[in-house]
């Protein structure tokens, strides 16, 4: 120690002195007080309570106008007769081209009478989710039967069909993952994607190409980062036939590009369960896919079936997922039995006869047959699709005058016993919106006398209003 | 201890009585001990399955499919697989009747544990039913009550094929929403097909971005799901804690949105009526009162209120002897009390012309199915007398007697039971994960059904057994189910969630 204090003594005097004031420096620097910055300037109670007087908040809800069609509904005044074959709109029977009842069974004796066998055994209502005795006899009979018509492992019902899909998709894809999706997707498949907070990709209707593009891109993006890649799920989310267009997906090129790039697809079946297909069982059965190549097939209940709810399919590996995680499952009371009975026999019916599927074609390529080169009108949608929509040829430039145009050629047709509807959307939230267009819809009832009676009157509307 | 902050006494008509009380240290210590066991338990059985020394049963990829991203994290199913699967047997029950005060289950074996269940063929007859919502007891099947309905499915088939802005809306749906409006006494209503869908479906018409939505901590998912679609800013406030709402309210007035200071568009504050873990009920002059002083929008899910509180059966509005105007959007469904399928939003006349034009479900989903229309009909007539009878009335007060009776012989038998006096809803605490198998499954043996909760749905030291009183109920089975819980508080070595001071009470008093 003695050593030390001479070496100090010996250091020199400037030396020292800076030491010493950086230390004082420090000791300062320690105990002054530190800056905060504040995230917001402290309100006075009293400027709290003037701007909590000041603030107006807009009204919950903006002023509609009164004239939107939607609030001077067309009323069925009937008493005696469902919205199937024939309705009564104001008064005046027409021949129904609107509703999706595409194999008639809305009507059908059978079926209501195992709804009333079902109805006089459960009641109406089920009074719980599926996990809580709300799980019937006839929810796993329906899902047994649905399982073994589309030939797959298993099935899961839902009892809304909106519900399906939107709660289908976010149980598998959530936030990270990517979902490279049509650009004419329907409505619930846009609010299932937006519920999954994925990574959502569109691709140019119906083109192949354009979807390997961007799986091409994904790649080069996975090279960069491969890490993130091997734990990134993809899927494709294709309709089989479209709501919006009429279309049927390419899907034999899908399931190419399925394995080519490794991604899975999901397949949105709502239109086409039941219609294409020599038995019915839908698009895969159309291009004599193996079902099993497609990861998850979800459809709904209400159009060909004339029921209420929905169904995915697929393999068991696969469904059993959403009974734990399918939001609109878990957290829903379940499909009321009546309409599960319902639904098998109309299954029944549809697998003892299997040559209506070949009747609904028959029929769906007269109208189309029969509605082409009328002035001013176009039809979309494909040869055997029985839900075609008629768009304007040439557009006025104004949404709003394109949808009081088509509307006159509804009440044309009205008025001679056709009932048509125009296709409605939320303008303000799809994605891509569709053209106005009116619903045309092919159902197997409609005789073929009807059909021309239809296409005839639409050209004489066509004819006397857009010239 | 009421963990609901302090309730301001001056706003309510009529005493609300609200329990949570705590859990002794010993049965939280227990709880999670449970769980830790569970959980290395659960590793052992994964090693083994993936050394092969255990069979797996899981459902496997396809092999063409086994280079693709998996399709499931591990760790996400790790619950599912080691603690779910074990107690599996005690939900997804299938019945074979009408849900009634009693039913008639499925019965179901199982061979591996859980993994797969076979049926006998046999079914278990009259099994108490303390599961369904069926607050009202109109899940019935008495062939007088459901003519109408009867009728109605001959005359108009099951489906309707269509939405309601296109060729969906028939008279029925036109009926049902007047008498909706009747029952509520307000302007109009609109009804839905599904409940779920009601909220998730609706909630993103109202507000957008720039709106902000408080919501209580405990809502529903559906309430959750509306709020996240519809792009609004969402702060959570404490469950049923007014202080906690005031708070953010007062915040969020004052200072704006988040960094651009700009201020809100609208505010609007989600709650439900009953919460169906709970059983708390919201409290809604307080509510009231807040929201009318910063000006913000209340709407308010019924979904277990409606028809099940209330004098007349009208709701948590009517149970607070309040004006149904206050409450910007009244939203229920009918699942629970008149024992059908759907929901309604109802309000003032420029609410639902909004909502016909621009909700989601009335362009894009099918409409509510005739029938099952007929049978709300039909139900709510009863309620309101229009049928003639004073059934209805006499359904509301047996409810309310059921429910005041069965709270108390389970306070009397010293468990902790969450939740409002008055509220059919009736969570019995069992805590420790070993209890909620062992607790259903015993009830099973004695014909009754219950129905066991546990994480996720609750928190994860407070898995308990939901009784769901209903107006159908006798006394003899609500004495049925009592005598059962007191077996299983006896046979078991640590009392089921027990309060021990008044269980020592109890006895020095027997």
């Amino acid at each position: 120690t003695d050593v030390h204090f001479v070496y100090w003594m010996l250091a020199p005097a400037y030396h020292l002195i800076l030491e010493g004031i950086l230390i004082l420096w420090i000791i300062r620097l320690l105990f002054s007080k530190t800056y905060k910055l504040q995230e917001r300037s402290d309100l006075t109670p009293k400027e709290k309570e003037e701007l909590i007087e000041e603030w107006q908040p807009e009204p919950l809800v903006p002023p509609v106008s009164k004239d939107h069609p939607a609030l001077n509904y067309t009323l069925f005044l009937y008493f005696c007769s469902p919205p199937s074959h024939k309705i009564i709109v104001n008064g005046k029977e027409c021949i129904n081209f609107a509703s999706f009842n595409f194999l008639g069974l809305l009507d059908n004796e059978r079926v209501k009478n195992a709804a009333q066998a079902s109805l006089r055994k459960y009641g109406v209502g089920t009074c719980g989710p599926r996990g809580f005795y709300g799980t019937f006899d006839v929810h796993l009979e329906l899902e047994d039967r649905l399982a073994k018509f589309m030939r797959t492992e298993e099935s899961i019902i839902y009892s809304y069909g909106f519900a399906t899909i939107a709660s289908a998709i976010p149980a598998y894809s959530k936030r990270g993952d990517i979902v490279f999706v049509d650009e004419a997707a329907c409505f619930a498949i846009q609010k299932g994607l937006q519920a999954s907070r994925s990574n959502i990709k569109l691709f140019k209707h119906n083109d192949v190409a354009d979807l390997e593009q961007l799986l091409k891109e994904q790649e080069i993006e996975d090279q960069k980062n491969p890490r993130k890649a091997r734990v990134t799920r993809r899927f494709i989310l294709v309709e089989g036939l479209y709501m919006n267009t009429g279309d049927i997906c390419p899907l034999p090129e899908l399931i190419k590009l399925k394995y080519k790039y490794k991604v899975r697809i999901f397949l949105e079946e709502s239109l086409s369960f039941g219609v294409l297909g020599e038995y019915g069982r839908g698009v895969t059965e159309h291009f004599g896919v193996n079902v099993d190549d497609i990861d998850l097939i979800s459809a709904n209940m209400e159009n060909s079936l004339a029921s209420i709810g929905g169904f995915c399919c697929g393999r068991s590996f696969v469904i059993d997922h959403q009974r734990l995680s399918g939001q609109g499952y878990c957290f829903s009371a379940s499909l009321p039995p009546l309409l599960a009975a319902a639904a098998i026999e109309a299954l029944n019916i549809m697998e003892e006869n299997p040559d209506i599927f070949q009747i609904l074609r028959e029929k769906c390529k007269r109208i189309h047959k029969a509605l082409q080169r009328i002035p001013g009108l176009i039809v979309v949608g494909d040869l055997f699709s029985p839900a075609l929509h008629l768009q304007l040829e040439e557009t006025s430039g104004s949404r709003e005058n394109d949808m009081k145009l088509l509307k006159r050629i509804v009440d044309y047709c009205m008025n001679r016993s056709i009932a048509l509807t125009q296709a409605r959307y939320l303008e303000k939230e799809e994605k891509c919106l569709p053209p106005p267009s009116i619903r045309v819809v092919v159902t197997v009832e409609q005789t073929e006398e009807e059909l021309d009676k239809a296409a005839s009157i639409i050209r004489e509307a066509a004819q006397s209003i857009l010239n | 201890v009421c963990k609901n902050g302090i309730s301001n006494g001056g706003l309510y008509k009529r005493p609300f009585n609200e329990h949570f009380e705590q859990a002794p240290m010993y049965v939280a210590v227990l709880t999670y001990l449970g769980f830790g066991v569970g959980t290395i338990f659960g590793y052992v059985r994964d090693f083994l399955r993936a050394c092969g020394l255990e069979r797996c049963n899981l459902a496997a990829e396809r092999e063409e499919q086994k280079d693709f991203v998996p399709l499931y994290q591990d760790f996400e199913n790790f619950y599912t697989r080691n603690l779910y699967m074990r107690i599996r047997d005690n939900w997804n029950r299938p019945i074979c009747s009408v849900p009634g005060p009693q039913f008639d289950l499925m019965e179901r074996v199982t061979d591996d544990f859980n993994w797969t269940f076979r049926f006998t063929g046999r079914t278990i007859k009259d099994v108490i039913n303390m599961g369904s919502y069926n607050y009202l007891g109109f899940a019935e099947t008495e062939a007088n009550a459901l003519k109408t309905v009867a009728d109605v499915l001959q005359n108009y088939g099951t489906g309707v094929c269509s939405t309601r802005q296109e060729m969906g809306n028939l008279d029925k749906h036109v009926e049902l929403e007047n008498l909706v409006a009747q029952f509520l006494d307000v302007e109009a209503a609109m009804v839905f097909g599904m409940g779920f869908a009601t909220n998730s479906m609706n909630i993103p018409s109202l507000v957008g971005k720039g709106c902000l939505i408080l919501s209580d901590e405990l809502n529903h998912t559906s309430l959750v799901l509306g709020a996240r679609l519809s792009g609004a800013t969402i702060r959570i406030f404490k469950h049923n804690n007014m202080q906690s709402l005031e708070k953010l309210l007062r915040d969020a007035v004052a200072y704006g949105q988040p960094r651009s200071r700009r201020a809100w568009k609208k505010i609007l504050i989600l709650v439900e009526g009953i919460y169906s873990m709970e059983g708390s009920i919201v409290r809604l002059p307080e509510i009231v009162a807040l929201k009318k002083r910063y000006k913000a929008y209340l709407y308010l899910d019924e979904a277990h209120s409606i028809g099940a509180v209330g004098p007349t059966g009208r709701g948590v509005v009517e149970y607070f002897g309040m004006n149904p105007e206050d409450v910007d959007v009244l939203m229920g469904t009918f699942t629970k009390s008149f024992g059908a399928a759907g929901g309604y939003i109802a309000g003032k006349k420029e609410l639902v012309d909004f909502l016909r034009t621009h909700s989601h479900s009335a362009i894009y989903a099918t409409s509510m199915c005739p029938p099952v229309a007929e049978q709300i009909i039909r139900a709510m007539k009863c309620v309101m007398g229009l049928d003639g009878t004073t059934q209805g009335l006499q359904r509301v007060h047996q409810l309310g007697e059921n429910t005041r009776y069965f709270r108390r012989r389970l306070h009397e038998l010293g468990f902790i039971v969450y939740g409002n006096d008055d509220s059919p809803v009736v969570p019995l605490l069992l805590y420790m994960p070993g209890k909620i198998g062992a607790f259903a499954r015993h009830m099973l043996t004695k014909n009754i059904g219950v129905v066991v909760v546990g994480f996720p749905a609750t928190p994860i030291a407070e898995s308990r057994a939901r009784f769901c009183v209903s107006a159908a109920h006798t006394r003899e089975m609500l004495d049925t189910v009592r005598t059962a819980d007191v077996l299983v508080k006896l046979t078991s070595d640590t009392s089921v969630g027990l309060d021990v001071s008044a269980w020592i009470q109890t006895q020095m008093e027997d």
